[in-house]
């Protein structure tokens, strides 16, 4: 017995150590975004608020901040707009095709994303869509959609049909039935999905890089501030955008269908 | 009560128009002239055949550590309390949603010259020159794998997870040791959730871009990496269609073997 | 011979006739026919697979049958929506929508109706206190006892006054004491309003308890339709003896008016009319045996099982049948092995 404590005490060293090396990028930019150096310096000579006042100050990086905001919000609306009545042909019809349509629902989560990219770039540059906000939220949805797909299609398999049964059985009308039984009950899946999508959009770059044109999206700016400098201003924004995922991470977790059940 | 197919088709349309055929389209510019001469380039020249291979062996590289730090994690994580599981999931979604710039510009702060691994290994006097950990195979491997070792640890969670807490109950009951027990049972009731995590790892690091770009300065070269060059510096959009066309075909084949060899398990 | 409210009697409330429905190649209904009088509790019973599931959805309107009519009160709703049908029902796991309180459960069918609020109040309130619910209105389902939960679901189901009433296995989610007590308040409820009730169940001893009428299904069709005691007394055939109660059935030849003989030869002596020749079914309750009488078996106990009022006993006769036998528990439990005799009276042996 006493081997098996000391092999479990092992175990949890382990993840320990393994817990630290998930954590330790976003822990450092901390007390980075927190220095007075005027340049990258670890550990920090002295605290000050500097770089969160340089990125408030700047309005390309305020700027890019609020595209990132409105293109991640619209790609969630209309991810979900498109991508619910999809989760519920696909679970709950069968028609011709319907194992195909899954399959290419699913597929912007596996066709590599520098592909995508590169293919919409190509499609968009012909277009004249280049540059636009409303061009990014189109491809950034076409991202974002297996997610929606994914969520809802969890929710509603574990949706009880009964429940539609007697509202039907009570008098309810099929649209009754949808909107006082069926979406407030999916409500937590509706709230994880249009947050991921929401999330996925606000992170991506790589779409953006090719996309965005001049119009930064803020994980666009922060590739271009990269790509020359090392500044810690840029430690200030991870540190925005770390604790903007927390929010919405504590959002799913509090209003959201449990995280946990979507990773089965 | 059903319901008719038609919801689908806002959504069909999209993903049609805006997915497929864009696809399609610059998969197309590969055959421009009606030949295989930029296929034959990109799998012919060493030069390139080089990329495939470094691609190749960073992939596969990355899914060996991500599973050894993922299982653990996994195991760990699917066997605690649900308090210390919730606390274990937080660490591990939290980095998974944030965004990939912001932990890959982490990393080049914690592994650059001057950056926090060097300062502390020169003040404790370990090494009196910076070691390279950036711009090079190493930086690339470290960002890599912290991207993507949630994608490892959750569908091992899930296998863990489904095991009836039982099963290895009875078996410590019948006299096995913990080794055992772990080797009899836990490992091959989760060989599913360990081949659905590796199969994930490695074909998403096949199309990585943003980790190689940044970390590995212009010194390692990744097949996404080369399409992107030659997409926006060489303009040579058939040839930029051809690796496509090879890491595409590379990456369904690879989903559909393993199809093949997961068929066992059964959804619910 | 009729008990109660009997069949036929009046207008027929429900009429179902010659519905049909097929899944792939297994036929769940084949053309079944059958008609609940006005505040008459039907009780269809069956094993699992029986159709009494498929039965029920095509009157709820949740299945279109093949072919075949539904009736309710003299009007074809066979292709009416669910909706449209004014039927109430309780689901086997109740159903109840576990985002609205119990009072919005309950108002839910109201509400369809575009009822005014405070004719919903008062009605909801009505129900409510009919099940012995006033003061829950506020609780969410999930706070509720599985009984509590049950009587939801029965006020959701009645407080629009509907039709018909069905009830899909309600009380097979609670223990042994509550569902007794459960039994007897939906009866007294549904008798109160005087309810037309269809209630499906696999269990034959609630079904005896209940019902006005039991219709017994099995593999797509009905086998016997009769008033409780009937089914129990003189079931149309193998099945229904064998599903309802315990029993004890023999094949044989009528060798002689009231003369029944067994393929090892022995003869029983039976009540009844059928002529010589015909090839009949002998069902023997067990509680109808005692010590001796007219038709004697002997033989040897192969196992004995106490069951509080009464033993249970397995007989092995004398180059013959294996019997179940109950006699009031008297004395000592007798061993297995021990020999024994034990007698019926033709009067209690059903012939079919």
């Amino acid at each position: 017995m006493n081997s098996k404590g000391n092999t479990r005490r092992l175990l949890v060293a382990a993840c320990a150590l393994i817990y630290f090396f998930l954590m330790l990028p976003l822990l450092v930019v901390f007390p980075i975004s927190l220095s007075s150096a005027p340049y990258m310096q670890f550990p920090p000579p002295g605290l000050s608020w500097q770089w969160y006042e340089r990125y408030l100050d700047d309005p390309q990086w305020i700027d890019a901040t609020w595209r990132s905001l409105y293109v991640g919000g619209a790609t969630a609306a209309l991810a979900l707009a498109l991508g619910v009545p999809l989760a519920f042909a696909l679970v709950r019809s069968r028609f011709p095709g319907r194992a195909l349509l899954d399959r290419l629902a699913l597929a912007p989560l596996i066709v590599p994303t520098i592909i995508l990219s590169v293919a919409t770039y190509g499609l968009f540059a012909k277009l004249k869509l280049v540059g636009t906000w409303y061009g990014l939220v189109v491809a950034h949805t076409v991202l974002a959609l297996p997610f929606v797909v994914l969520v809802l299609a969890a929710g509603l398999r574990d949706f009880d049909r009964a429940l539609e049964q007697a509202a039907a059985g009570l008098g309810a009308s099929r649209w009754q039935t949808l909107r006082r039984i069926t979406l407030p009950m999916l409500r937590p899946s509706l709230v994880s999905a249009g947050l991921l999508a929401f999330i996925s959009s606000f992170d991506e770059v790589v779409v953006a890089l090719f996309l965005a044109g001049a119009n930064m999206t803020l994980p666009k700016k922060m590739f271009d501030n990269i790509m020359m400098e090392i500044d810690p201003t840029i430690a200030a924004v991870s540190v925005i955008q770390i604790l903007l995922v927390s929010v919405v991470l504590i959002l799913i977790g509090r209003f959201g269908r449990g995280l946990r059940d979507s990773a089965r | 009560m059903t319901t008719r197919a038609w919801p689908a088709l806002p959504a069909l349309i999209l993903l049609l128009v805006f997915f497929l055929f864009p696809v399609v389209r610059m998969l197309g510019f590969s055959l421009e002239g009606g030949t295989f001469d930029w296929y034959a380039k990109a799998l012919g020249e060493g030069l390139y055949l080089r990329v495939f291979w470094n691609t190749f062996e960073i992939a596969l590289l990355v899914t060996v550590f991500c599973l050894l730090l993922g299982y653990p994690l996994g195991f760990l994580m699917a066997t605690t309390t649900p308090g210390w599981a919730t606390l274990g999931f937080i660490f591990v979604l939290l980095p998974l949603w944030t965004s990939v710039l912001v932990r890959t510009y982490a990393w080049m702060v914690l592994l650059g010259r001057n950056g926090v691994f060097n300062r502390l290994l020169m003040e404790a006097g370990l090494t009196t020159d910076p070691i390279p950990l950036l711009h090079n195979f190493t930086g690339v491997l470290i960002g890599m794998v912290h991207v993507l070792l949630p994608y490892m640890v959750l569908p091992i969670y899930g296998a863990v997870r489904r095991i009836d807490p039982a099963i290895p109950a009875a078996a410590a009951g019948l006299g096995a040791s913990g080794g055992r027990i772990f080797w009899r049972i836990y490992l091959p009731l989760t060989l599913n959730g360990i081949f659905a995590g590796s199969v994930l790892v490695f074909v998403l690091s096949l199309g990585f871009f943003i980790t190689p770009a940044l970390l590995g300065g212009g010194r390692v070269m990744m097949i996404a990496v080369l399409i992107e060059q030659q997409v926006r510096e060489a303009l040579n959009w058939p040839f930029a269609a051809a690796l496509s066309a090879v890491l595409l075909v590379a990456t369904f084949a690879i989903y559909a073997l393993a199809q093949r060899f997961s068929q066992p398990e059964t959804t619910r | 011979m009729r008990t109660g409210k009997g069949s036929g009697e009046g207008s027929a409330e429900l009429l179902i006739e010659g519905v049909a429905k097929r899944f792939g190649e297994v036929a769940a209904l084949d053309h079944v026919s059958l008609s609940v009088a006005q505040g008459e509790l039907l009780t269809i019973l069956g094993p699992s697979g029986s159709g009494k599931t498929t039965l029920l959805k095509v009157v709820a309107g949740f299945e279109t049958p093949d072919a075949g009519r539904v009736l309710v009160g003299g009007a074809d709703i066979t292709a009416l929506l669910p909706a449209r049908r004014d039927i109430g029902m309780v689901f086997q796991n109740y159903a109840l929508f576990p985002h609205l309180s119990v009072k919005a459960n309950v108002a839910f069918p109201l509400e369809m109706r575009n009822i005014a609020r405070a004719e919903i109040d008062r009605r909801v309130g009505e129900a409510l206190a009919m099940v012995e619910l006033a003061g829950y209105e506020a609780r969410l389902p999930k706070q509720l006892s599985g009984g509590q939960q049950q009587r939801v679901a029965l006020a959701r189901a009645i407080v629009f006054n509907p039709r018909l009433l069905l009830l899909d296995e309600p009380f097979g989610a609670l223990d042994r004491k509550l569902r007794e007590t459960m039994q007897l308040e939906v009866r007294r409820l549904q008798r109160r309003l005087g309810l037309t009730t269809i209630f499906i169940t696999h269990d034959q001893e609630e079904a005896l308890v209940l019902s006005d009428r039991i219709a017994v299904m099995n593999k797509g069709t009905i086998q016997q339709i009769a008033t409780t005691t009937e089914i129990y007394e003189r079931p149309a055939n193998d099945f229904v003896a064998d599903f309802v109660g315990e029993s004890n059935i023999l094949h044989g030849t009528v060798s002689a008016p009231g003369l029944v003989a067994l393929p090892d030869g022995r003869k029983l002596m039976v009540d009844s009319e059928a002529a010589p020749g015909a090839k009949v079914g002998l069902l023997m309750r067990p509680e109808r045996f005692s010590g001796g009488g007219l038709n004697e078996f002997s033989g040897e106990i192969v196992e004995a099982v106490y069951l509080g009022t009464s033993f249970k006993l397995r007989i092995a006769c004398e180059g013959g049948p294996e019997l179940l036998v109950r006699q009031p528990a008297r004395g000592t439990l007798p061993a297995a092995g021990t020999k024994i005799t034990v007698g019926i009276d033709p009067e209690a042996i059903h012939v079919f």
